[in-house]
């Protein structure tokens, strides 16, 4: 394989973020607790010049390392919805790890490790190379994951997640390995090129597409393979999990849109189906789980595996329709799920019952009272994930059906509203509790937030995302429909 | 499109004020967000005058890019349906925000921030032309109701507001899918105007309307979909209560008579004798329910299942009398059931309880309250002279044209109210005052005589003339019927009609009869010279 110094310069973001993590990694061990601000700076500074870069990219197509890497405006797109969660994660990070008193500086090492492996997960062009993101990815995920050493539920998380992860990965490997069999590449223009003409009949091919998909499945938190999803997502510390449940699943749907619409675009008619019925377990699954959950990061997990459900509408509708505004509304939905999705975990992260983390919904109780624009904040998060204007989470709903409808599949858009309303009812238990209830005891148990300058910046840029977008959707809306015109 | 956008405005005031609200300081919040009202309402009453009654056109048309890449518009209008419910919600916010002057006691910056973001959206719902712009103010009001339920509430607060909300959700949402559905189907637009005059096949238009009907009939509430609305106003705070009866409620009729009329005329038809039983049980049952209720709220609120009966019932008659019947009782019933809750909020102030038993004869120690009890049940129960009796005497003639049984059973609901609400009214203020509560029976003071005494007004205005409301609906009416059924418009459109039953109106009616499948095309009989 040759490759020359312009594929390289193509590559400059991902190889700055390796290079942060490296310099993070190093670092951290001779400098002083105090100075260690520094590497936080350090990370925000490298996403910033990264964000340039690859906004530069947008218009500028190219396939590099001998086809083993795509540069274009679908993958742009991706990454700067990584760049900007992960610029929030590790904004929430440096208030929640001082509150947790986790001092660990290469966490931000980890968190930048695992952004390149999602930066190489959207942009490969070759199965292999897709591969190796995502076990970039989740290696460092898994570390993080466990980060609360001293926590039980935190070392849980990260041995479940560290198994089934490696599970999935092999069931990923193994269908690359039977479609490299029944198409002879592991490039994706090659693998559409080989299988166009053929369907499913074809029993290699079948089985490539399944362990492709249950691979994927696990990596999305899809009903029947979302199991891990709910023990991680309470153990793992919270800014962690929202790190997890946001840019985690971006870059896992980045990839896997990829996979199917580039390289296995040709059967979209046979594959839809199969989404179809776990699009429709894990809308059913989701919601109605999420409903008897008391903790709030579990519920919230499990809203995230529900919200999973109405991306793949998206995915299924692309199946029955010839252009692909069905893959333009999965990357709306997930850009807008980002907002709302982590200004919830945000609220969660920094909310405080004496001193321990509040996780229970009951420790939401009275939060109106004391913090009114916490629970503000929360309230406009709630609201736009059950999809209530005008919020963002409206938005992506609204054009993720009118896909579905464009396709011929209203009853889908019908089922997966009335599971919306179903999802209102437990969203809005957490605004009835802050809200329409008094605390028993006003001494001991109202719950404290804990502010800092960084909180309020992530918390801003979520609710002025849920809002803005709710609003005026247009901008993104348009940049979603070029980055889907870029895919093959 | 050009000139002086006066919607935007009414839209965007009560919100701006909404903001402001919390800007200002404790204690000239009630000020301002009265302010902001009563700014709204200055603003909204030259669209009385500068309407233009004789046409049935969309006037005040805004229209602006909203999200081009999905064809949806910022797109708003005011036709003579919408005018009058415009008005309505204006004159009564200011009245919700005056009524909640001392009652309400904790949080009243958000409270007051509620009842402004209401305003915007309930304002936004009458002059939307954008089908998915609609949907976003129809459904933006349920999480400020939801709140004012939920924290200003009685008792029960949270059931009630839990309930009000997955109730009315959960009929929306179907709502939504037919929206876009009808955007493929009727050429790629959410313009309602041009929706309206699409053509569509008889099976999409069944599954349409009773999509629209889950929303609709949720939100009026036709029985047996009322079970939410009375809970919701029990619990909800006065000014919530107001704002439910007099605007929410007016949103399912007016989505009925927007929607499912001109776009969907044929189902509309077939519909019509399920639409015309479900209101007439709506009528009776509300009644019923009425009479045996000892708390007032619950009373009100059974009685607006059973007002809403004829408001329903006079929109599926296909006829100028019912139809426009159907939009004056829909602005009575918003004048005399606002000022009945008014009365409750007023009484339950002094006495804390809504029990009829615990507020007995008031008429000695509140003299000027027991007058305006006793006006609006009068005018609630249609005494000639006043509002509601023009509206009900009108959807009864137009059920008439259709069914004399359908008229004699709505009559009964007549009767009924009479029943319900003297009886109320004997007790209230006729019967013996309870000696504990005297004390606390003070007579109405210059602010609540301000929150009444524009509704005492408009019930005589409108019952003495109804004329200028009629005149500026009725082109826009004509318009809906000559959509809904060309050949009836010639027919139904002056009182000459002599034989109710003539073969035309059989027609028209006819669930199985040839009218279904032919909305577009003219009969032979009634084709326009």
């Amino acid at each position: 394989m040759t490759f020359s110094a312009a594929d390289l310069f193509l590559v400059l973001p991902e190889l700055l973020v390796v290079t942060a993590a490296c310099i993070v990694f190093v670092l951290d061990p001779v400098l002083r607790t105090s100075d260690k601000d520094g590497l936080v700076w350090l990370s925000l500074g490298t996403l910033a010049v990264c964000m340039g870069l690859t906004a530069s990219q947008i218009q500028a197509p190219a396939t590099i390392f001998s086809g083993l890497v795509v540069i274009d405006a679908y993958g742009a797109f991706w990454k700067l919805l990584l760049y900007f969660v992960t610029g929030l994660t590790i904004l929430l990070s440096h208030s929640y790890l001082k509150e947790e008193q986790l001092y660990f500086g290469e966490y931000y090492g980890f968190v930048l490790l695992s952004l390149s492996g999602m930066m190489v997960m959207v942009s490969s062009a070759d199965l292999l190379t897709l591969y190796l993101g995502t076990e970039l990815m989740s290696l460092s995920l898994y570390v993080m994951a466990g980060l609360k050493r001293s926590e039980p539920r935190s070392l849980e998380a990260s041995a479940k997640y560290f198994v089934l992860g490696a599970f999935s990965s092999g069931i990923l490997l193994y269908g690359i390995s039977l479609l490299y069999g029944a198409t002879g590449s592991t490039r994706l223009p090659e693998i559409a090129a080989a299988i166009s003409g053929r369907n499913l009949d074809d029993p290699l091919l079948l089985f490539a597409t399944i362990l492709l998909t249950v691979g994927f499945g696990f990596k999305l938190a899809v009903v029947p393979f979302h199991m891990w999803t709910p023990d991680v997502y309470q153990g793992a510390p919270t800014s962690v999990t929202a790190f997890m449940a946001v840019a985690s699943k971006a870059a896992s749907f980045g990839a896997f849109l990829r996979v199917f619409m580039e390289g296995l675009g040709g059967l979209k008619a046979n594959w839809s189906a199969m989404f179809l019925l776990l699009c429709l377990a894990t809308l059913i699954l989701g919601n109605v789980l999420a409903l008897v959950q008391t903790n709030v990061k579990r519920m919230l997990a499990y809203s995230s595996i529900a919200h999973a459900g109405y991306a793949l509408i998206g995915v299924v509708a692309t199946g029955h329709m010839e252009n692909s505004s069905g893959i333009a509304s999965v990357l709306l939905y997930l850009t807008l799920y980002a907002f709302m999705t982590f200004g919830a975990f945000a609220i969660v992260a920094m909310l405080r019952k004496g001193g321990i983390e509040g996780v229970d919904i009951e420790d939401f109780t009275g939060l109106a009272k004391r913090h009114p624009v916490a629970a503000l904040l929360m309230l406009i998060f709630m609201v736009s994930l059950a999809g209530i204007p005008p919020t963002a989470g409206f938005i992506g709903k609204l054009y993720v059906f009118m896909s579905a409808v464009e396709a011929g599949l209203p009853w889908l858009a019908a089922v997966a509203l009335i599971f919306a309303v179903i999802s209102a009812y437990y969203y809005l238990r957490l605004v009835m509790v802050m809200y329409m209830r008094e605390p028993s005891d006003l001494s001991s148990t109202s719950p404290r937030m804990v502010m800092s300058p960084a909180l309020s910046i992530v918390l801003a840029c979520a609710v002025a995302g849920v809002v803005i977008f709710g609003i005026y959707p247009n901008p993104l809306v348009n940049f979603a429909m070029q980055a889907v015109s870029a895919l093959k | 499109m050009t000139g002086f956008p006066w919607l935007t405005l009414l839209v965007v005031l009560p919100l701006a004020g909404a903001i402001a609200v919390f800007a200002v300081q404790e204690r000239s919040i009630k000020v301002t967000a009265l302010a902001v009202a009563v700014a709204d309402l200055l603003i909204s009453l030259p669209l009385w005058w500068l309407f233009d009654a004789s046409s049935g056109e969309m006037q005040f048309m805004e229209s602006a890019r909203w999200i081009p890449s999905l064809s949806i518009n910022y797109r708003l209008g005011l036709d003579g349906i919408s005018l009058p419910l415009v008005l309505m919600t204006t004159v009564l916010m200011p009245l919700c925000i005056l009524i909640s002057w001392h009652s309400i006691e904790i949080r009243m910056r958000s409270f007051m921030a509620m009842l402004l973001i209401m305003e915007s959206a309930m304002i936004g719902v009458f002059t939307a032309l954008d089908f998915v712009l609609f949907y976003v103010f129809w459904e933006a009001m349920l999480i400020p109701m939801y709140l004012l339920i939920g924290i200003w509430g009685g008792p029960n607060r949270l059931y009630a507001a839990i309930k009000f909300l997955l109730y009315t959700l959960a009929g929306s949402v179907l709502l939504l899918v037919a929206i876009l559905v009808l955007y493929f189907q009727g050429g790629h637009t959410f313009d309602i105007v041009q929706l309206s005059q699409g053509t569509y096949s008889n099976s999409l238009q069944f599954w349409l309307f009773l999509a629209f009907f889950a929303a609709f009939a949720v939100k009026v509430p036709m029985f047996p979909f009322h079970t939410w609305l009375p809970d919701a106003h029990v619990e909800a705070p006065t000014a919530g209560s107001v704002i439910l009866a007099s605007v929410l409620l007016k949103m399912g009729t007016y989505g009925f008579l927007r929607f499912s009329l001109p776009m969907l005329p044929d189902a509309s038809q077939a519909f019509t004798p399920a639409m015309v039983t479900l209101s007439i049980v709506a009528i009776i049952y509300g009644a019923y329910m009425a009479l045996a209720q000892s708390d007032l709220k619950k009373l009100i609120a059974y009685s607006s299942v059973s007002h809403m009966g004829f408001v329903t019932l006079g929109l599926f008659m296909f006829n100028i009398q019912g139809i426009e019947g159907a939009v004056m009782q829909m602005v009575n019933h918003g004048i005399t059931t606002g000022g009945l809750f008014l009365c409750v909020g007023m009484i339950y102030e002094r006495t804390h309880s809504r029990q009829i038993a615990d507020n007995t004869g008031l008429t000695k120690p509140m003299p000027r309250y027991a007058t305006f009890l006793v006006i609006f049940s009068l005018s609630s129960l249609g005494l000639p002279g006043t509002n509601s009796f023009v509206g009900e005497f009108m959807v009864l003639a137009g059920a008439f044209l259709w069914s004399k049984i359908a008229t004699a059973f709505a009559l009964l609901g007549i009767i009924l109210a009479a029943a319900y609400l003297l009886w109320m009214v004997q007790r209230v203020a006729f019967g013996v005052p309870d000696p504990h509560m005297l004390p606390k029976l003070r007579d109405v003071n210059l602010r609540e005589m301000i929150t009444v005494v524009p509704l005492v007004v408009l019930i005589f205005l409108i019952g003495l003339f109804p004329n200028p409301i009629l005149t500026r609906m009725h082109p826009s009416v004509e318009k809906v019927i000559a959509r809904a059924f060309p050949a009836a418009t010639e027919q139904t459109s002056t009182m000459r009609q002599a034989d109710p039953l003539s073969p035309t109106v059989k027609q028209i009616t006819s669930p199985t009869g040839p009218a279904f499948g032919q909305g577009a095309q003219v009969s032979p009989e009634g084709q326009p010279q």
